[in-house]
């Protein structure tokens, strides 16, 4: 049941000349093999790696009732928020009055990803390495929080660190200084894909050579009045739960928290005898160029299509997919739709699950923590499920792995990302 | 003999500079206790708070502002003036 258009365009990305640098040629079409060896995160499922992928393998729901000021005045109160947050476990006086809650959330993950990959940025490897990372409120707290005082209480003075704290860089500027990371470092904001666009760029990065390291992932913490405030005039969102796929589904949970990964050279990485978790295979990105709030099939296939190219993989080597599964009614129709297009007959044989019905739609931050579920399925074989299924949807006739973890050996994976703006993000990692 | 005011200034760019209040002394500057650029801007806009004026100063041209921050003497002198001229 593929189109010709289908063939076409995997023809055509097959063909396109590959990029030749001049230094290592170890992988396909001559580029740079690229290995992640470190994670870390922090979500509404826990405050690192390990708790996080326990609650995938029990499909544990960390969505719960919302905690913050004014929360009595929202019509949707749950949200999947880090519960026990206590920053001064980790910073210092000085650094919580610098730090928006999304930059705290982001050091976190990063010192994780860091500690685990055992490297350290001192002399050329810093120069040689650099930070990209996706929020898309950026410090929306600080924002939230300062408007408050200036609207609301009438203050007519705030803090001098305001600016450094809320803007969308923050994040990404305090990664570069907490590990000496001297190359390239900026923030991608493409919504619910940044953090998608953002660790493609750093693949990318790596795999020609710009640098040999790339820190790279994403933070969103939109939890807070304005926040959900927001959210709420789009009547997108759900008031009891997020259920992808299902029938019944109702709409969105927003969510918060970060994910950070350390995307390595393979060469490097292996020289040094490194632990690799994952390899990234291939990355490709599209816009639809047509609505800014509905999603279009043909955008999201042609990113899932172009990230298989990019990777030189068959659809028939996907065993899972990282859904984007938002739970609303137009983006599970949709993706879906993309999905059983893009793989023909091969769209009955993979799974596919949307892990934000665990943790929530982390928006900017959302790819970077649903790329540990990528990692746990091609490592350890177990693929995290879609919690809350309840009705099955004629439009959304693929094994969604319901409710419960399943195990089974998949050798590659995509993850999807397709955000407000018609904006496309797919990755390709592969079992090493 | 400190007055008040004084204290309350000391106590606030004790806290800024990590030192004791009694180390704070009139003649030391802002660079000597350890206050970068934007430690000042802090420090200043915790004055504002504690005393709630309003201190005219500008980060690009520290020495074109109506507010001496050349040491603690004239940081404390220039804030007993605002409070004076606010009471007024």
């Amino acid at each position: 049941m593929t189109a010709p258009v289908d063939e076409a365009l995997i023809d055509a990305g097959r063909a396109a000349p590959a990029i030749r640098p001049a230094a290592e040629t170890t992988g396909r079409g001559g580029l740079r093999r690229v290995v992640i060896t470190g994670a870390g995160t922090i979500n509404a499922l826990g405050h690192d790696v390990a708790t996080t992928l326990e609650a995938f393998r029990e499909g544990r729901c960390g969505i719960t009732q919302l905690d913050f000021r004014d929360v009595d005045r929202l019509s949707i109160q749950i949200g999947g928020q880090v519960h026990d947050w206590t920053p001064e476990t980790y910073f210092n006086r000085q650094q919580i009055l610098l730090y928006d809650k999304f930059t705290q959330f982001t050091l976190l993950a990063a010192k994780q990803a860091v500690e685990q990959s055992g490297l350290h940025f001192q002399g050329a490897l810093g120069l040689r390495s650099g930070v990209i990372l996706g929020t898309a409120g950026g410090g929306l707290n600080t924002w939230d929080e300062n408007y408050r005082a200036v609207y609301e209480e009438g203050k007519n003075r705030v803090h001098p660190f305001v600016v450094p704290k809320l803007m969308n860089n923050a994040a990404a500027s305090h990664v570069s200084m907490e590990f000496g990371l001297r190359g390239p470092a900026f923030t991608v904001a493409t919504a619910c894909a940044s953090s998608n666009h953002a660790m493609g760029l750093a693949f990318q990065m790596v795999r020609s050579g710009a640098a040999d390291v790339m820190l790279s992932g994403g933070s969103d913490a939109m939890l807070c009045f304005g926040g959900v405030k927001a959210w709420e005039g789009l009547r997108v969102m759900s008031k009891d739960a997020c259920r992808p796929f299902s029938a019944n589904r109702n709409g969105m949970v927003q969510g918060e928290g970060a994910g950070v990964f350390v995307f390595e050279d393979f060469e490097h990485a292996r020289a040094r005898g490194a632990e690799i978790l994952a390899e990234v295979v291939g990355f490709a990105m599209s816009s639809d160029a047509q609505d800014i709030v509905m999603p279009s099939a043909q955008g999201a296939e042609r990113a899932i299509t172009g990230a298989m190219v990019d990777a030189g993989l068959n659809r028939e080597d996907i065993g899972y997919i990282n859904a984007h599964g938002t739970g609303t009614a137009a983006n599970d129709k949709t993706e879906c739709a993309a999905v059983a297009h893009a793989f023909g007959h091969h769209a009955d044989r993979l799974m596919m699950s949307s892990t934000k019905s665990m943790h929530g739609h982390l928006i900017g931050g959302t790819g970077a923590v649903e790329l540990l579920a990528c990692i746990m399925a091609l490592r350890d074989g177990v693929i995290a499920p879609t919690i809350g299924y309840q009705e099955a949807d004629p439009e959304c006739a693929l094994d969604v792995v319901p409710n419960e973890a399943r195990e089974a050996r998949v050798d590659a994976v995509l993850s999807n990302a397709f955000a407000f703006g018609g904006l496309n993000a797919v990755i390709a990692l592969r079992r090493v | 003999m400190t007055d008040d005011i004084t204290q309350r200034i000391r106590a606030i760019i004790a806290e800024q500079a990590m030192l004791e209040p009694d180390q704070i002394t009139d003649d030391a500057t802002p660079a000597e206790l350890g206050i970068d650029s934007l430690g000042l801007v802090e420090s200043i806009f915790a004055i504002e708070e504690e005393f709630d004026i309003s201190i005219p100063f500008n980060a690009n041209e520290p020495e074109k502002s109506d507010f001496d921050i050349s040491n603690m003497g004239t940081i404390i002198a220039a804030v007993h003036r605002l409070v004076a001229e606010k009471a007024e």
